[in-house]
């Protein structure tokens, strides 16, 4: 060692021990802090990189012609007029795959999914072919020019007749089998029966019931609609025979090794890269047919295919969520305890099935339906169908088929409530999972990690003043004003998952986080997730920060390109921070292992005399005797002990041994204009635990945001059609995105109970507030109209659908 | 959602501009804000040969007093009606409309020409020059002539503009001494056509109104002047059993289209809802309520 | 469809480029003059992400024709900044967490500065009234509302300073 070395080396050392223990730890930036966003420096100067800021040399446009029918056989495709266009290169259809194979592709749920449409189109706007041009605006006028012959065929809308005898047969592909993907089914037009608990001794538990309460709801079909809508560019480098695929993608691994399956390249032949994501909420998980197509194209041609939705393509044919119509009967004893729970569900899945949740689960985690109570028996049933409406079935901001859950138990609390006069917060109480019956195991098979209800839900009556509500509420109601208060206690199941029973086509939805750790102390870290805003190029720098040492500004986080990342399933069902964010602490966790080692050969003692200090090994009894985890860093690649390997670096993949339990107590008050039926919502607490908290600024940013998502489904998100199948509404003229103007103002709070099995104890945030939100927004809509013996009114609660509520009881004028 | 391609005109004057039209005829379209337009062509709903830009032309963005009626050029934008503190002085249910329509940036191209010249039902200003009794200054090959908003509009889309016409100028009568007027409009949310909305403009003159008019928007296929509904309000104190008579006679002439944002009988029923608040604020604020 | 020549000021710098009559503002700027900044969201001039300011005034770059910025004045997100420092409102959307997947982010921004220009102490009301015409499918509004009022509140000292 140099002398000047030597001398630095004394300088910071002396430099670092006079900074007390609490200063050493504020400098980590780590866990716990409100630490400012890395990525927002790009996004506030317009440096973002989203897909459709890629540009490439020689690159091409693709558009799709689609159906204006959502059932018909196509007779005939001319693409002659459309290949004279100007610009116009190439126009593929069904005929110029089928030669490839790629006419289809296997969507997540076992079933396939035409790409261009392959002898019949089963919903309106389905792609039927791809025009490829120099420009978009050729693309544009090709597409008006291919011209396609279709004879109309019945149509099926309302999934409620999809099991009829006469219904007709939407998929003629798979007609004749007697399972697509998720088990045996009894119709043409069935896709699954999945049931969970027993039925058994859930009859029983009705027969003996003191009350029964039964309920019929909807949960409309409703779409993600992230700002920026899907897109790729898809670029085949010839001469290598490497494929580099950009898109908008939440799962980019999964992307690949899709890609690869349908393609027949090599895996090692493809590199996905997932830019920067305008949002996903569950829209950007599944292969869609614009992705193939521009890899055909980009293979074909020798050229860059870029393909990007409209908005109207968005909402109206790339993964909807919901379109549950549920059933839900629950038995209770006098005094308002649940003895049993019964639900019965019909999932309208579109024209093919091609929901994405881990494959095992076809009505994804639905029999969390229990939610935050204590109910001994339950026994519940979905049936998948065919419609011709897109396909789809995705987790809008929520885990698998929560929100949907949630939902539904929340608002049958309030209906058993309304029937045996129990305050709406008082039910939840006599029900909840008490604090000490953790870790809970549900009658529907899930062992719930920690959870504290009660505390929570007093915490959130407190803070808005529950009882004086109540009594204004009273006040209101003498004097024929409508004023409504709901209360939502949900708990979340997210964190997909283990790997016993959560894969995605057979791999395991483990995550995974590769750290290097570099000579001069500083790292970066490479997550198999993918941000869509969530800022994980902060968070996990953090966690990684109090882990090994080394502060968060000097991590550099990457994401998304197949490349250089570890394998990993990506970003939907919150499951960054319960999967991605335990990889990336336990990897932090192995670099300290092997740091311990340096440093004990640094200091000259055995390992087991060192402990570690925030950001340091000092030596048990002597806090002076220290080595600094940036000293160490240099030491691991110039200074190592016999038989250690060079450098600093690990990989971690992370089996979770359990999903996490986020929960939260919501309180929503709303003023209700009976003349018009318009909903003024005065105001919303949110009260969330979620278990660790990583960075609170970022925390509550995600529950506005959630809220704000959870509001537009509750009052006006719904995908409608008419009874030909046309798709009405899919513009954001009609499709309701809440402006800052109707948006509500948010309260938001929290209570922190850990999870026992996590490795920092988080849980994951961001869809609690879809989950929670909605029955929340939808309870205080009933609850204005309870003493009027309203027990239920279906989403989404538009003024019209109130003001009929109004009406219905007379008291519009 | 590219537009198919068009041929651009950009005149300088009216006289340019309606030479233009004149040569193009059902091939070109005029061009003001373009928020109607531009999407629609977007969405190639509309396919003009020939787009002729109004923007440059001079002369046509004004707000002035001629001869005590209010005189507002049609390339006049929302943004400049709202931000027009003379104006709302001496007409303020024109602040109150144009503050409901769209929002800021559609708002700062928007124009109040372009507004009314559409023909949309749905469009605010309509039924608010209705209500004001405003007419519009229509400038074609022939010459200029003038047309009483009450009688502009004729089907969806469709208006007693000659297709080589172009719409000038707004001409609204001066605000007399204890003229109250309001736009209720109910809809879910900025950017949205109304559900329903009732343009409202009357005088009470000691206690009793001298003169009504009563316009609905977005509730039939054209806007709708409420003629029996105005005369309802005429002669009387504007007390309950007036209002309601008003208000009934206005629901008669509705005619909606259900759409998403709820059926007919709803969309009706706020017609008469929407009557009735913008009756009773227009009463108010005659009365310096 | 003959092609136009057209000649610009784009954040302070003149510009030039030759389009066709259909070619939307939103595509002359990103395409040709690789200004990538605001973004294309809806098509239907709903949700804002296009918003650039032209002769003054937020508009929805989507729905005007890039012939109509003939002779124009623009200023996009890429010149808010001046002289390597970043303008009020961008530090404050970075301190107030007021972006998440920041898609929305450059027409928010630009149509921020244009509404404090126009009202530089707003009441949280009338920023929300302000910012209707975009959209942000992400951060609930709240925190993008109190960036701006934060913004609105240096800049008003700063211009007191001067």
């Amino acid at each position: 060692m140099s002398e000047t070395q030597t001398e630095t080396q004394a300088e910071t050392q002396t430099e670092t021990q006079t900074a007390t223990t609490a200063e050493r730890e504020a400098a980590l930036g780590g866990i716990g802090c409100d630490k400012r966003r890395k990525e927002d420096a790009r996004f506030i100067r317009g440096q973002g990189n989203f897909v459709d800021d890629i540009k490439m040399p020689k690159m091409v446009f693709g558009d799709f012609v689609r159906s204006p029918h959502a059932h018909a056989r196509i007779k005939s495709i001319d693409k002659e007029k459309a290949l004279a266009v100007p610009g116009v290169i190439a126009v593929l259809t069904a005929d110029d795959l089928r030669p490839l194979n790629l006419h289809w592709m296997p969507t997540l749920a076992g079933d396939r999914q035409a790409v261009l449409a392959d002898e019949k189109v089963h919903f309106q706007n389905q792609e039927v072919a791809f025009v490829i041009a120099e420009d978009r605006y050729a693309a544009s006028d090709g597409i008006q020019l291919v011209e396609v012959d279709y004879e109309e065929l019945p149509v099926l809308i309302d999934p409620k007749k999809a099991l009829d005898d006469d219904a007709p047969i939407l998929r003629e592909d798979v007609k004749d089998k007697d399972e697509v993907g998720q088990g045996p089914r009894r119709h043409p037009n069935h896709i699954f029966n999945w049931q969970s608990g027993d039925k058994d001794a859930t009859d029983k538990a009705f027969d003996g019931a003191a009350v029964t309460v039964k309920e019929e709801m909807f949960y409309q079909r409703v779409h993600p609609s992230p700002l920026e809508t899907c897109g790729c560019v898809a670029s085949m480098d010839a001469v290598s025979g490497r494929l580099t695929l950009y898109g908008t993608f939440q799962a980019p691994h999964v992307v690949r090794t899709v890609v690869s399956l349908i393609s027949g390249l090599a895996e090692s032949n493809i590199r996905v890269v997932s830019p920067d994501v305008g949002g996903g909420f569950g829209n950007k998980v599944g292969p869609y047919p614009g992705y193939v197509c521009s890899v055909v194209g980009s293979i074909v041609l020798g050229r860059p295919v870029k393909w990007i939705e409209s908005r109207i393509d968005n909402i109206s044919t790339t993964a909807f969520a919901r379109d549950y119509h549920m059933s839900c009967e629950l038995a209770a004893d006098k005094d308002g305890r649940i003895t049993g729970l019964r639900a019965n569900v019909l999932a309208d899945h579109g024209a093919f099935n091609s929901h994405a949740q881990p494959m095992k689960w076809p009505a994804g985690f639905f029999n969390i339906v229990t939610g935050s109570y204590d109910i001994p028996t339950a026994h519940v049933t979905v049936d998948g169908v065919y419609t011709n409406k897109a396909p789809g079935g995705v987790a809008y901001r929520c885990s698998f088929r929560v929100t949907e859950a949630a939902y539904l138990i929340e608002r049958m609390l309030d209906v058993l409530a309304q029937k045996l006069g129990i305050d709406k917060a008082e039910i939840r109480l006599r029900n909840f999972i008490k604090a000490e019956q953790f870790p809970y195991q549900s009658c529907l098979g899930w062992e719930y990690d920690s959870g504290d209800y009660t505390t929570a839900l007093k915490q959130a009556m407190k803070a808005v003043g529950y009882e004086e509500l109540r009594k204004e509420q009273a006040e209101k109601r003498a004097r024929g004003e409508l004023m409504g208060i709901g209360i939502a206690t949900f708990t979340e199941i997210v964190g997909a998952g283990p790997s016993r029973n959560c894969d995605i086509l057979g791999i395991k939805m483990f995550e995974s986080c590769e750290i290097r750790v570099h000579p001069t102390g500083s790292a970066i870290a490479r997550i198999g997730t993918k941000s869509t805003g969530q800022g994980h190029e902060t968070t996990y720098a953090q966690i990684i920060a109090s882990e090994i040492g080394i502060p968060s500004d000097l991590i550099t986080v990457e994401e998304g390109d197949t490349d250089v990342g570890p394998y990993g399933l990506g970003t939907y069902g919150s499951r960054s921070t319960p999967v991605g964010a335990a990889a990336a602490a336990r990897a932090g966790r192995k670099i300290r292992d092997k740091a311990r080692k340096i440093a004990a050969h640094m200091l000259e003692v055995s390992e087991s005399d060192l402990e570690w200090d925030v950001d340091r090994f000092t030596v048990k009894g002597v806090p002076d005797l220290s080595a600094a985890m940036k000293d160490i860093a240099m030491a691991a690649y110039s200074n190592l002990p016999e038989g250690l390997e060079h450098g600093l670096e690990v990989v971690d993949y992370y089996d979770p041994p359990n999903m996490t339990y986020p929960f939260g107590a919501y309180i929503c008050v709303v003023d209700i204009d009976r003349h018009t039926g318009e909903i003024s919502v005065r105001k919303f607490y949110a009260l969330d635990d979620c278990g660790t908290r990583i960075n609170p600024m970022i925390i509550e940013g995600q529950v506005h945001g959630g809220l704000t998502e959870a509001f537009a489904i509750a009052m006006g998100q719904e995908i409608v059609f008419d009874e030909i199948g046309n798709v009405l509404g899919a513009s954001l003229l009609d499709y309701f995105l809440p402006t800052a103007v109707e948006t509500p103002h948010w309260e938001t709070d929290h209570t922190v109970t850990p999870s026992p099995h996590h490795p920092i104890g988080a849980k994951g945030v961001g869809e609690s507030p879809n989950v929670g939100g909605v029955p929340a927004f939808s309870n205080a809509v009933v609850d204005a109209f309870a003493h009027l013996d309203v027990t239920h009114m279906p989403m989404p609660h538009t003024a019209w659908r109130v003001w009929q509520t109004c009406h219905d009881l007379g008291i519009d004028k | 959602m590219i537009p198919a391609n068009f041929e651009y005109h950009r005149p300088g004057s009216v006289d340019e501009a309606v030479s233009l039209l004149t040569e193009h005829g059902e091939d070109g379209r005029v061009l003001a804000g373009g928020h109607s337009l531009i999407p629609m062509m977007k969405l190639r709903l509309a396919e003009p040969a020939h787009l002729i830009d109004l923007n440059g032309v001079e002369g046509l963005r004004s707000i002035a007093e001629v001869e005590g009626a209010i005189h507002i050029g049609a390339m006049t934008t929302q943004a400049e009606i709202i931000a027009s503190d003379d104006l709302a002085a001496r007409c303020p249910i024109l602040r109150e409309a144009a503050e409901l329509i769209a929002d800021p940036q559609v708002r700062a191209c928007g124009t109040i020409g372009g507004n009314v010249a559409n023909g949309d039902p749905g469009n605010d200003m309509p039924a608010v020059m209705m209500a004001l009794d405003a007419s519009f200054v229509l400038r074609g090959p022939g010459g200029e002539r003038s047309l009483a908003a009450r009688e502009f509009y004729e089907g969806p889309f469709e208006t007693a503009r000659d297709d080589d016409e172009i719409l000038t100028a707004l001409r609204i009568p001066a605000r007399g001494a204890g003229q109250g007027q309001a736009y209720c409009k109910l809809k879910r949310k900025v950017g949205d056509y109304a559900i329903a909305a009732a343009a409202v403009v009357l005088t009470m003159d000691g206690g009793t109104c001298s003169q009504a008019a009563v316009a609905l928007t977005n509730l039939g296929i054209t806007p709708l002047y409420a003629e029996a509904a105005s005369a309802a309000l005429t002669g009387t104190a504007v007390d309950a059993a007036a209002i309601e008579a008003a208000v009934e006679a206005a629901v008669a002439i509705t005619d909606p289209a259900a759409d998403l944002h709820g059926p007919v009988v709803y969309r009706r029923r706020m017609a008469g809802v929407m009557t009735r608040r913008a009756i009773e604020t227009a009463r108010a604020r005659a009365t310096g309520g | 469809m003959a092609k136009t020549e057209i000649k610009l000021t784009v954040n302070g710098e003149e510009v030039a480029g030759t389009v066709e009559p259909r070619t939307l503002l939103i595509h002359f700027l990103r395409e040709q003059l690789n200004l990538t900044g605001a973004h294309i969201g809806c098509e239907t001039s709903h949700c804002g992400a296009c918003t650039v300011d032209l002769n003054g005034k937020s508009v929805k770059s989507c729905t005007v024709f890039a012939v109509q910025a003939d002779g124009g004045e623009l200023l996009t997100v890429e010149g808010l900044a001046q002289g390597g420092e970043l303008h009020p409102l961008q530090a404050a959307f970075a301190e107030d967490h007021g972006l998440q997947c920041g898609f929305c982010t450059p027409g928010m921004l630009i149509r921020a500065q244009r509404l404090l220009r126009e009202n530089p102490d707003p009441s949280e009301a009338e920023i929300r009234w302000g910012i209707s015409g975009n959209l942000c499918r992400c951060t609930g509004y709240q925190n993008i509302v109190k960036a701006i009022r934060n913004a609105a509140q240096v800049m008003r000292q700063k211009e007191a300073a001067e």
